[in-house]
């Protein structure tokens, strides 16, 4: 059962709608008991840094999420806004990230992007799939995913890149640390590279 | 490589969807939940959606009608019509939007631009303008109330003001919209040289070579067309299509 974390922030309705044509079990919920009774779990995304960490820890659920991803090892998907949470903070804003992942959320260089368009980062792009990524087998590296961002997951150690984009510049958009993965790009909207993904996450072990 | 989008403009009106030529004449196109659906099969890059009643009629967005259109979709989706405020953009993303245009409210009030970015992220927040050629000059003006309300707002002063608070600039050619004789590439060319933010033109669109020359003129952008994607033929029979060039 994957457990699609509530805490009120992010497009969590067309997650939903793909998990169930896929048929792969879900819930969505934000309370403690539920959590804890989901193997995986999706921390969706949309937004600014500080807004989307607000919530997450308005609802009270950071250390039930802790327990069971960093305590008990289950397998956790942050998505867009969703994935900088996993890092240990964000130029977007103060607050500080979950930490899951070693690492810092930087806004991409504006100065090194040649040509308009600059920021943000929009649309479909290609990308670079590190072999043996869990979620991002048998996935279509040139036809890509959506993009839409401005700041970028800058992971401590590279071995935690999974995935990289270039723009101008080149950076990570997909980040792995054991059983916790981050994607930049959004899978909900990125058609059947994202059913794959996700299809991917439900029978990662 | 990042890719130019290619994307469907809907226009929605009293719940259906309809298409208009030169903002006027809008003819019944079909329902928004059969389109998303087909486009969706396309794997579209990108489907942007407008009430064009919202501001004329004074009121804000259908958040009911719009979720109901949203969880259908597999594609990114835009909502334009009708956003005046913070709170309207945030329902709008938390209902499945990835991005939400604002014009009128923003040509009034400009700092609402820099409000919503700073609720959803710069990244979502896209400022369109409808615009025609005005005067003897035929400089572009820009429009609001589907074209029928004349601002006084200068479009490149306006957008060398503002973008920066922006995730993408909409411009929507009131003058090309429905005939599908191709972009104005001049106008397309004095945007581009004037910010330096993803930018989409919409109006004009009848072919992948009218898209094709867009790109090869201003480079890797947004080509949106809506006659192109509804109608079929020289009679403009209903059909949903979608091609990229």
């Amino acid at each position: 059962m994957i457990a699609i974390v509530d805490y009120g922030s992010g497009n969590v309705g067309a997650i939903m709608n793909l998990l169930r044509q896929r048929r792969i079990p879900h819930i969505l919920t934000g309370k403690p008991a539920e959590l804890a009774a989901a193997d995986r779990f999706i921390l969706p995304g949309v937004g600014a840094f500080d807004p989307t960490m607000e919530t997450l820890m308005r609802a009270g659920i950071v250390d039930t999420l802790n327990e069971e991803v960093l305590g008990k090892g289950k397998k956790a998907l942050g998505i867009c806004v969703g994935m900088h949470l996993l890092a240990e903070g964000s130029d977007e804003g103060q607050m500080p990230g979950l930490g899951w992942i070693p690492g810092h959320v930087r806004r991409i260089d504006e100065e090194r992007l040649g040509a308009a368009p600059k920021l943000p980062h929009m649309g479909w792009n290609s990308i670079t799939i590190r072999p043996g990524a869990a979620l991002l087998d048998d996935i279509d590296a040139d036809r890509g995913f959506y993009f839409l961002h401005s700041y970028f997951f800058d992971a401590r150690d590279p071995d935690h890149v999974s995935a990289r984009v270039s723009y101008g510049v080149d950076f990570p958009c997909a980040v792995e640390r054991e059983n916790v993965f981050g994607m930049q790009f959004h899978p909900e909207k990125s058609h059947a590279n994202g059913m794959r993904l996700f299809a991917n996450f439900a029978a990662v072990r | 490589m990042l890719r130019s989008r290619i994307i469907p403009a809907l226009l929605m009106r009293d719940g259906g969807l309809v298409k208009t030529v030169r903002f006027g004449d809008g003819k019944y196109v079909g329902d928004p939940i059969n389109a998303v659906k087909i486009f969706n099969e396309k794997e579209v890059d990108e489907l942007s959606l407008y009430d064009i009643d919202a501001t004329v009629q004074g009121r804000g967005p259908d958040f009911d009608h719009l979720r109901s259109i949203a969880v259908e979709s597999r594609m990114p989706l835009c909502y334009g019509g009708g956003v005046r405020t913070a709170q309207d953009a945030v329902k709008l993303i938390k209902i499945g939007f990835e991005k939400v245009s604002v014009s009128a409210a923003a040509i009034e009030r400009p700092a609402l631009i820099k409000e919503l970015a700073d609720a959803v992220g710069r990244q979502s927040v896209v400022v369109t303008l409808d615009v025609k050629k005005t005067g003897l000059l035929g400089r572009h003006g820009v429009f609001t109330h589907n074209g029928r309300r004349a601002t006084k707002i200068k479009l490149v002063d306006f957008l060398a003001e503002n973008h920066a608070n922006a995730g993408e600039i909409v411009i929507n050619d009131i003058d090309r919209d429905g005939e599908m004789k191709g972009y104005d590439l001049d106008l397309a060319r004095t945007v581009r040289a004037a910010v330096d933010t993803p930018l989409t033109l919409l109006g004009g669109a009848g072919s992948t070579e009218h898209m094709r020359a867009l790109i090869d003129t201003i480079g890797v952008c947004g080509a949106a067309a809506g006659s192109m994607f509804v109608f079929n033929g020289v009679y403009r029979a209903v059909l949903i299509s979608y091609a990229r060039p």
